[in-house]
């Protein structure tokens, strides 16, 4: 049985796992970096609608690029080097956590919500990418940092080593990663100048029809289908599932657009380039735009939709979005080269 | 969105536990992190997944309970999973899986199998064997 130990980490409640994560692990290791700092240097923001891809049975629509990069962008950008394990089995993966542990460094890892028994049971689905931090041990529990908690909290090993190794999409094969090397005095203009112009170029220059800003069209055209092709009932659940990909926790989508927003206006003061003052005030709306489309589509699936509402009222609101996220991305394109 | 926008739509899915936090612009236009309860939007479309998943229960446990399907699957739709997912977690190939979910196949597994099929469902193997009545 392993010593009781508790690292002094400072957690700080965060609005999704990953960002939180790199936020709070950064600052562990002596590198401030708020959560929309470390989103914009990360280049997290994107879009994509991907109706061939499903999780759960439900075609992924996205906000943010994949699950993991915005790590690997800023840990690159920023000159951090991490050192990530994976593993097939559970007690070697759990030997590996102790030992770092046991060197004083917290550990960030991959886990699955549907088993993390402290979060609220609504949220428990089968979601593989859920970022949290273990930061000590006591007994048969084990520290957490959860980011999207306001607290810390605890697991029990047992709960701990599912969580870590649950099956699907993707596997979590205990994934787990910790900084060996963080510069404190990293050149963070440099690198949210380089994380705003790949967001950018990300938005607006990814080919075909489902990625970037051109991918919100896309999604707009399919559903004006929606009735057509599912049905009544379908379609409402599959305007419901629309939702929760926008919104909830750990994907959160319209909370991205905010965090953005967050991100241009650090950046703005940071690189001392006020119009990006301007360019978070335009961000905000999209997100403002982002959460009317989830207001108006989630009264359609109560069912009780307004006079006028309909699929394609909400498929316009989606292509004036669109419009809005092309027209912004291509200007801080634009701003990024001069 | 303004701080005061930040929506407050309570539906207990946080269970009191925490409250997430939201970015959004204060008096001074600055971006700040504000606690949130719910939004109203978000409550709707997760009471809507899991109205689904409850749908999926309560089938498979009329199947078990008319004597079309084992206990399994009730056990194995209570925790969202299809025959292919839960073949990964128990290490048996979803052909063998999709059998043991009749009663026939059920009723003719080992021990071990049952342990393995019930650790993984996060019951015990007596309670894998029954479905509520």
């Amino acid at each position: 049985m392993s010593k009781d130990l508790i690292i002094p980490f400072e957690h700080q409640q965060s609005a999704h796992c990953e960002t939180g994560v790199i936020s709070n692990l950064m600052r562990f290791h002596g590198l401030r970096v708020s959560e929309p700092m470390a989103f914009g240097i990360g280049s997290g923001l994107f879009y994509s609608h991907m109706p061939f891809i499903k999780m759960n049975g439900i075609p992924v629509t996205s906000y943010r690029i994949l699950p993991g990069h915005i790590f690997k962008r800023f840990s690159r950008s920023v000159g951090v080097e991490m050192r990530r394990m994976r593993f097939r089995d559970p007690a070697t993966a759990m030997d590996a956590l102790d030992r770092v542990l046991d060197q004083g460094l917290p550990v960030g890892m991959l886990t699955s919500v549907f088993y993390l028994p402290y979060l609220p049971k609504a949220f428990r689905f089968h979601f593989n990418a859920h970022n949290i931090v273990v930061f000590g041990r006591e007994g048969d529990e084990y520290l957490v940092s959860d980011p999207v908690m306001d607290a810390t909290t605890r697991i029990h090993r047992n709960a701990l080593v599912r969580a870590r190794f649950a099956k699907g999409m993707p596997n979590t094969s205990g994934r787990m990663y910790y900084p060996v090397r963080v510069p404190t005095d990293a050149d963070l203009r440099t690198a949210a100048a380089k994380g705003l112009r790949r967001t950018a170029r990300d938005m607006v220059n990814t080919p075909l029809p489902m990625f970037g800003a051109k991918g919100i069209p896309y999604l707009a055209g399919k559903l004006r289908n929606y009735e057509r092709r599912l049905g009544e009932r379908d379609a409402r659940l599959a305007l419901g599932n629309l939702i929760r990909m926008q919104e909830e926790i750990g994907t959160g989508g319209a909370g991205f657009r905010f965090m953005f927003a967050a991100f241009l206006q650090e950046a703005a003061a940071l690189l001392d380039r006020p119009s990006l003052r301007e360019q978070a005030q335009a961000m905000t709306r999209i997100g403002d735009q982002w959460r009317e489309f989830a207001f108006e589509a989630g009264r359609m699936c109560k069912g009780r939709a307004e006079a006028g509402s309909t699929y394609d009222t909400l498929a316009d609101r989606l292509v004036e979005l669109g419009k809005m996220e092309t027209a912004l991305f291509r200007e801080l394109a634009r701003s990024g080269k001069a | 969105m303004k701080k005061e926008e930040v929506p407050q739509d309570d539906a207990n899915l946080l269970e009191g536990k925490f409250k997430v936090v939201k970015y959004a612009v204060n008096e001074n236009g600055e971006y700040e992190k504000v606690p949130s309860v719910g939004w109203e939007p978000e409550n709707v479309a997760l009471g809507q997944a899991w109205e689904v998943v409850n749908e999926r229960v309560e089938e498979a446990r009329q199947q078990v309970l008319r004597g079309a399907a084992s206990s399994l699957a009730y056990h194995m739709e209570k925790n969202m999973m299809d025959a292919a997912l839960l073949a990964k977690h128990v290490g048996i190939p979803a052909r063998k899986v999709k059998r043991h979910l009749e009663p026939e196949g059920f009723n003719a597994l080992d021990q071990s199998t049952l342990e393995h099929y019930a650790e993984a469902l996060l019951v015990s193997v007596a309670e894998l064997k029954q479905v509520p009545r």
